[in-house]
């Protein structure tokens, strides 16, 4: 396969599980700077995708190439490494840390184990832990433990630990689920403004969420594309309106 | 709001007042109260729950902050213990003392055993010190070997338990059957001086029980120093959601192969400093029963604690001692039940209780002032070590 322009080159991606394929032979490309959101009924392979793009599953067949890298054959931290970051379904935090320290423990120097016991918390550091504590609207809360954060709010904090690392590409797995109608405008919001500078992949299920924030849709049905394209496009598809979004 | 930022972005080994206040209790309780309080006898054998107390200290480290429960720290404090012991027997079997031996000059268990010269891997224990370094290095290499066949395999929780209680099972039972090379079961004995230096006499023993005070409190504030820094956090982070530290960059395998080495060190001063001050190493404190016992010193002093540990091995020990000498066929029940209490009713041990009812106390509520504006107003501790009694 040959280097794109591409942030993300996904071509001829497989991965079959006991012989079901979760995700059959799919080939799409993210550009830079773009918010694509990935639709589909339950069991399309949505989350698959992103387990493959993050390194959780190992694919079967077929290339990932981030920035013209290929990850297949990478480890989950090196991938993180590389600049991909990753939100997981249900709220993925440390409970028992503060806000401020789930951030901090999430900036991306002292990686290694020595780098951890020499890890110095300079000024740097805590300006960073402040600026996107206020991207995500969290900025009364650096002292509350994260267990206590509502489920909205849990969702952000996710999201600004990996902005801390400040990915490339940044993966969000249903980031609305379970919130409020403010919040999700808070949210979309927050997506727009945060991919700005990087390339984001969202799954959601919520259309009018979706129609906020997305640039381009792709639809995925049986591990395979339906359809891709602007959101009014595919909202008048055929064939999306038969598997998906119903009559 | 800055201070209290402040307070967040610092660390420090003492752990601020509050940290302060516990260790240097400690320290009296150790350093003078109890050298002062109690007969040479008694003092040794206090010394020698202390030696324990190094596991329970290193179990803190593992099991109370990185969630990594090992049932085979005895495998680590044993290697420890029979790296001093091997150097002392050697130094107590000289030729002179051992010439109705049919072989002079070698271990007496060597010798019965029909040995006719001391093995190879013997040999480096006739220095001390390349005995001190092998007391460090070897359980460090030991546990790095176990460490990364678990942890890069992605091993953990019970299977990682069970494993490490495997491992010191066959530990024992490779030292109880190989006795020409290790004494067997009766372990190695008779050991009575290191480089000329009696160490049963009086002043030894308290000079031993000193030292292995000092080395308690330096392993107390490695693993603190270790807590305080990004390393601690993440342990804590990783005792959580060991998925969401992999995916934030971190190989969650070195970490924890890391911390493994680290235990298995500070374990294996404690086993040295028990054959110092007990004068034997058997096979009795490698395998399954005092790894086990480890765990339950650490679990009653709060497993997230440092200085909880100590207070846990402590109490623990007395309680057997006491029970032990009235009614020793009730002790392992009681010990059982104990374990069971722990679990279920306080699950932060000792440290847990201190922590709900110092404040209640007038005279400890003073010294708690200052830190109680952060404590009421947020729920972030300041150091590791409480966010981890917490949990």
């Amino acid at each position: 396969m040959s280097n794109t322009d591409f942030v993300l080159a996904v071509e001829d991606l497989t991965v079959s599980f006991d012989g079901f394929k979760a995700v059959d032979n799919l080939t799409f490309y993210i550009d830079k700077n773009e918010l694509r959101v990935v639709i589909g009924p339950n069991g399309a392979g949505k989350t698959t995708v992103l387990d493959l793009i993050c390194g959780k599953t190992k694919s079967t067949s077929g290339s990932i190439k981030f920035m013209n890298k290929e990850l297949t054959k990478l480890s989950e931290h090196e991938i993180v490494r590389a600049g991909v970051g990753r939100k997981f379904q249900t709220p993925s935090i440390y409970e028992n840390l503060s806000v401020y320290q789930n951030l901090e423990v999430s900036y991306p120097k002292g990686r290694g184990v020595w780098g951890s016991l020499l890890f110095k918390r300079t000024e740097v550091v805590r300006s960073q832990v402040m600026k996107i504590a206020a991207e995500i609207m969290l900025s009364d809360f650096l002292e509350m433990e994260a267990a206590l954060l509502s489920h909205g709010q849990k969702q952000w904090l996710e999201i600004g630990m990996l902005l801390m690392q400040d990915p490339e590409l940044l993966m969000l797995d249903e980031p609305v689920a379970g919130m409020s109608a403010k919040e999700r405008d808070q949210t979309a919001d927050l997506l727009n403004r945060i991919c700005q500078n990087r390339a984001v992949i969202v799954i959601e299920h919520d259309m009018e969420f979706v129609k906020k924030i997305a640039h381009k849709v792709t639809v995925l049905h049986q591990g395979k594309i339906l359809a891709e394209g602007p959101m009014d496009k595919v909202q008048a598809d055929e064939k999306v309106i038969e598997v998906y979004l119903g009559h | 709001m800055n201070t209290m930022l402040k307070k967040i972005v610092s660390s420090n080994l003492i752990g601020g007042k509050q940290g302060a206040f516990g260790l240097a209790m400690l320290a009296a309780l150790i350093f003078i109260i109890l050298p002062v309080g109690v007969d040479i006898f008694r003092l040794n054998l206090v010394g020698k729950y202390l030696t324990y107390a190094f596991v329970a200290v290193s179990l803190v480290l593992l099991w109370g902050n990185g969630g990594i429960l090992s049932l085979g720290q005895g495998i680590f404090f044993g290697l420890g213990g029979y790296g001093m012991a091997m150097f002392m027997k050697l130094e107590a079997s000289d030729p002179i003392s051992t010439k109705i031996q049919t072989t002079p000059g070698i271990p007496d268990f060597m010798d019965w055993n029909q040995l006719t010269a001391i093995p190879w891997f013997w040999e480096p224990f006739n220095s001390l010190t390349l005995t001190i370094i092998a007391i460090l290095v070897i359980p460090a290499a030991f546990a790095y070997l176990i460490g990364f066949a678990m942890f890069k395999r992605r091993v953990g929780g019970v299977y990682f338990a069970i494993i490490t209680q495997a491992i010191a099972l066959i530990l024992s039972i490779l030292i109880v059957g190989q006795q020409g090379l290790t004494g067997g079961v009766n372990g190695i004995t008779d050991l009575k001086t290191v480089l000329g230096w009696d160490t049963r006499t009086d002043t030894a023993k308290y000079i031993l029980y000193y030292l292995n005070g000092i080395l308690l409190f330096g392993s107390i504030f490695l693993s603190r120093y270790i807590l305080s820094s990004k390393f601690g956090m993440l342990l804590l982070a990783m005792r959580d959601k060991e998925e969401r530290v992999r995916f934030s960059g971190y190989d969650v395998s070195d970490f924890k192969i890391f911390i493994f080495c680290v235990a298995a060190m500070i374990s294996a001063v404690g086993g040295a400093m028990f054959t110092l001050q007990v004068g034997f190493m058997s096979p009795s404190f490698v395998g399954i029963v005092p790894s086990i016992e480890m765990v339950i010193f650490a679990a009653v002093g709060g497993r997230a604690s440092l200085i909880g540990a100590v207070y846990g091995t402590l109490l623990v020990n007395y309680g057997k001692t006491f029970f032990s000498e009235t009614y020793p066929e009730l002790w392992l029940f009681l010990m059982g039940g104990l374990f069971m209490a722990v679990v279920m009713f306080f699950p932060n041990g000792i440290a847990g209780l201190w922590d709900k009812y110092a404040r209640k106390i007038k005279f400890l509520n003073k010294i708690y002032e200052d830190e109680k504006p952060v404590a009421e107003t947020s729920a972030t501790p300041v150091n590791a070590e409480e966010i981890g009694a917490k949990a």
